[in-house]
């Protein structure tokens, strides 16, 4: 009797160890598909919910972007049209197919925009509506729109990472519009040269909230 | 002779009081630490060098081992028993004092594996979804902010951090470490674990 309840015991504690093992190896092992896993990739740097990420590089937030804008960086990358030493391997991998699919997902997401300095916003509101026109500076919402959530190929600023604005505005003819191809983003390049520094980051801080 | 030999004695007295003086500072809260970390935070067998450590990241260490959320096994029997009555004020001047320590490399790696370490560290491998660290710890491993220096850390701790996290262990709420470890091969972690021991 005692020999039988043993048994019994050291039966049930191997299967529940079994079912353990088997439980955490499926943790570890999660069967996800290769777009999944692709996206996935995407996230770690670019945020979880894609709201972007301060690294050593500000990691721009791609919530809720225009899927055209998307899929033109990414073969901008490629073509060494746009500089950038670790996207241009990352988008390198990227098939045709998964840029689409990827770009729809990201338009998807919508999280808390990460925010910025909060002292410039009402200058740079009124830059982002009234554009300056004594620098031949555009309204950012003639083409960005009011709401700045672009359009077509024009991106999306809203809740953008305000180091990561500021950056591309004040080095745009550095990483942008390289190569002898046309770009479709040429008219940014005289617009950001004509901004000072101060007006950068005004209008970089007041989209880094906008939601 | 004799008068000598006293004046010597003297002297020997009074520079040792000096020293004990001087490490005021010494024996107090940071004693804790060195006691694992090494004399000088440069890291000792299985506790990791603390020298040169950004101070933001050693902060956030502390006050998660302190929320006992960082729960690798070392932590678990260690650090969460070593901070229970650390305050947040000394936290952060402890981590003010070793980030200003000049930290040395480990050069425990496998010299063999630099190069193909010091490509996945700076491109990653984005055919296999392995993104590169670069991105977020810098040119040279210095890491900015929250984000730790990897640079000279030793290969053991290295390579164990990022086995940790593919097998599920936390570090801080929020940390895109699990994801970054979860693609990476056994080869992956060697080279890298290697290559980033060297780093200056």
């Amino acid at each position: 009797m005692k020999e039988a309840g043993l048994r019994l015991i050291l039966q049930s504690a191997v299967l529940a160890m079994a079912i353990a093992a088997g439980a955490h190896a499926q943790e570890r092992m999660a069967p996800r598909s290769s777009f999944e896993a692709k996206l996935e990739y995407c996230k770690t740097c670019h945020g979880l919910e894609g709201q972007g990420y301060y690294g050593w590089f500000p990691m721009p937030r791609l919530a809720g972007q225009q899927p055209q804008y998307m899929e033109n960086q990414l073969r901008a990358f490629i073509e060494r049209r746009r500089t950038n030493p670790i996207m241009q391997n990352v988008a390198h991998a990227l098939s045709p197919s998964m840029v689409s699919a990827l770009a729809e997902r990201f338009r998807a997401l919508n999280p808390r925009p990460l925010g910025g300095p909060r002292g410039s916003t009402a200058l740079g509101k009124r830059i982002y509506d009234e554009g300056l026109p004594e620098s031949n500076v555009p309204a950012c919402s003639a083409c960005h729109g009011t709401d700045a959530k672009g359009q077509n190929e024009i991106p999306r600023l809203a809740g953008q990472l305000y180091a990561y604005t500021v950056g591309q505005l004040t080095n745009w003819g550095k990483v942008r519009g390289q190569g002898t191809a046309v770009d479709t983003s040429a008219i940014m390049a005289p617009t950001a040269h004509n901004m000072t520094r101060s007006q950068v980051e005004a209008v970089a801080a007041y989209v880094s909230h906008l939601q | 002779m004799k008068r000598i030999g006293w004046k010597a004695a003297i002297l020997a007295l009074v520079a040792s009081t000096l020293c004990a003086r001087a490490g005021d500072w010494e024996s107090g809260p940071v004693r804790n630490c060195t006691w694992c970390h090494g004399a000088s935070g440069q890291g000792y067998t299985v506790a990791p060098r603390l020298a040169g450590q950004r101070p933001q990241y050693i902060e956030t260490q502390l006050q998660s081992f302190h929320a006992r959320f960082r729960d690798n096994p070392f932590s678990r029997q260690y650090m969460w028993g070593a901070v229970a009555s650390l305050d947040p004020r000394t936290a952060r001047d402890l981590a003010l004092y070793f980030a200003t320590i000049p930290p040395k490399p480990a050069n425990d790696g496998n010299r063999n594996l630099f190069h193909q370490g010091r490509t996945i560290y700076l491109e990653g491998i984005p055919e296999a979804n392995i993104v590169s660290c670069y991105a977020c710890h810098g040119p040279n491993a210095e890491g900015v902010r929250d984000i730790p220096r990897l640079g000279g850390l030793a290969y053991f701790y290295l390579k164990a951090r990022l086995e940790q996290w593919g097998r599920g262990y936390h570090s801080t709420a929020g940390s895109p470490m699990p994801l970054v470890a979860r693609p990476l091969g056994p080869d992956e972690i060697e080279a890298l674990a290697s290559y980033l021991s060297f780093v200056k």
